[in-house]
């Protein structure tokens, strides 16, 4: 029997879940404040400094300033459906950190522990599904409002998000082909021997991260709430925690989706030139697993700074712009991509 | 009862109630939502029996793409009870009540006929779900109909760029 319950499984299982989840909404909560630092510095200011010491406790007074604000939920709207919306969008965004492999085995009382929720045979398609169910937060939440600016601003978002599904899809295939697995933690593995995917998948690589970008609603596809041209997008009507949790899945979306970047292209968690199997014999797996989970971190906290750079240095596209992108440039040089590395594959056979 | 067993039952409750309720609710928003569980309540039964792949494109698919569409449509016409006419005509209920009750007795009968029921349900351990077997199935011994069907899907999306084209 294939689902027969081992507690210890279970246990091990959810004690990992607890961690992933809690962690990344530690580190979500920082990119925020990261956020206004980063922005603060590029635009040769102090930035947020008054709570606590270099403002660090600036994302805890943020959160409590949204608990306490007033709740307004309109009048006619579905009020379940109305919070169904903010909640699905927290749910699609934290779901997919279950397929990343965050660090190699450790050893902990006799049980050898993967650092993966679940290394399910499709991992990859199993990101591109929640990433497909993303959108029903913001549909939802925008029709519930009641509001014809929230529709509008919902199915703006909705159609930035399908569009550039399909490019970042067709892009991810070239990568299949060249991997030939879909499990993350395979391919992990396969680029700690070998050489990084991105060395193999440049214009791969570029095409996914302009698409992760248009996903997330990061300048300069932030067109789904572009606040001085469309009042609040597809949250207009949401206020307290509840617009808390939109923009927070954002931060989070953000987060994961580096994660995945980093385990797709840049080896996850493998150190560049160090030879593992000398260093696990030296310190040995357990700091070795520890080592390789703050070299993840530390790629993923790279990408979440290049959101963020490139939030304050580009301006924001106009909607025409962003979908001539998405269907005439991205997706014909994504199918391109394909088929050069289909042609390439098959002539190095 | 098994763990699979549970889980079984637990989704056949699920899928059923949902898809009664994609007829029975009112507003046609709800409807589509309930369409959605139901498609999550088959791909977990695709899960059950090691359909891995199955299961994720079924979501990718159909609840990731063509359920996304049909909400669109839904919530920019604003559907609702009011803009519809009430059905008055009650042969036409007679006759749909008629209509779909043979369909499920045909049903039942081909269900009945079929000699599936006497091979036992691979749960778990069949592997034919599996990306790698199924793709190599349909590249060698399916590979006609598999052609045939990705033909037919590119006539469907050319016919879809033809006719929004004549609408500009």
């Amino acid at each position: 029997m294939l689902l027969s319950i081992d507690l210890f499984l279970v246990i091990e299982k959810l004690v990992l879940i607890i961690v992933v989840v809690m962690a990344s909404l530690v580190i979500a909560m920082y990119a925020t404040f990261a956020e206004r630092k980063v922005a603060a510095i590029m635009q040769d200011r102090i930035g947020p400094n008054r709570a606590g010491p270099f403002g660090i406790l600036q994302p805890l007074a943020d959160g409590l300033k949204l608990f306490f604000k007033e709740e307004i939920i309109p009048s006619f709207s579905s009020k379940f459906l109305f919070i169904l919306g903010p909640s699905l969008a927290m749910l699609t965004a934290m779901m997919t950190s279950a397929v990343i492999p965050w660090g190699d085995t450790v050893t902990l009382f006799g049980r050898e522990i993967h650092l993966q929720i679940a290394d399910i045979n499709i991992g990859i398609l199993y990101v591109f599904g929640v990433v497909s169910m993303g959108v029903y937060g913001i549909m939802i939440g925008s029709w519930a409002s009641n509001n014809k600016f929230s529709l509008m601003g919902g199915l703006r978002a909705a159609s930035q998000i399908i569009s550039y599904e399909l490019a970042m899809g067709i892009a991810l295939i070239a990568l299949l082909m060249v991997t030939g697995t879909l499990s993350l933690r395979t391919m992990v593995i396969d680029q700690t021997d070998g050489t990084w995917n991105f060395f193999k998948q440049p214009l791969g690589f570029l095409i996914f991260l302009i698409c992760v970008f248009a996903e997330c609603n990061r300048t300069p596809f932030d067109l789904a709430e572009a606040e001085n041209e469309l009042i609040g997008g597809y949250h207009t009507e949401y206020s307290s925690m509840k617009l808390g949790f939109y923009l927070f899945a954002e931060y989070i979306n953000m987060f994961i989706s580096s994660a995945v970047m980093v385990s797709l292209f840049f080896g996850g968690y493998d150190i560049p030139i160090l030879n593992d199997a000398h260093a696990v014999e030296k310190i040995g797996q357990n700091w070795m697993a520890v080592a390789h989970i703050f070299m993840f971190l530390g790629k993923a906290f790279f990408f979440v700074f290049l959101f963020m750079w490139v939030r304050w240095t580009i301006p924001r596209f106009r909607y025409d712009q962003l979908m001539n992108l998405g269907w005439k440039v991205l997706l014909p040089l994504a199918l391109i991509n394909m088929l050069i590395t289909g042609a390439v594959i098959l002539f190095l056979q | 009862m098994s763990v699979t067993q549970i889980l079984f039952w637990l989704l056949s409750v699920l899928a059923v109630c949902s898809a009664v309720m994609v007829v029975a609710s009112k507003s046609p928003v709800h409807s589509i939502l309930f369409l959605i569980i139901t498609f999550f309540a088959i791909s977990g039964h695709y899960i059950l029996l090691n359909a891995q792949f199955l299961a994720i494109v079924n979501i990718i698919v159909y609840a990731g793409a063509i359920m996304v569409l049909f909400l669109f449509v839904v919530m920019l016409m604003n559907l609702n009870a009011d803009s519809e006419p009430p059905q008055k005509n009650k042969y036409i209920l007679f006759g749909g009540t008629i209509a779909g009750a043979s369909l499920l007795l045909v049903l039942v009968a081909a269900l009945k006929q079929t000699v599936t029921t006497v091979q036992m349900v691979e749960t778990n351990t069949g592997n034919v779900g599996l990306i790698e077997n199924l793709g190599k199935i349909l590249f060698t011994d399916y590979v006609f109909p598999f052609e045939i069907s990705s033909v037919l899907f590119l006539s469907a999306m050319i016919g879809a760029v033809v006719i929004s084209k004549k609408e500009a």
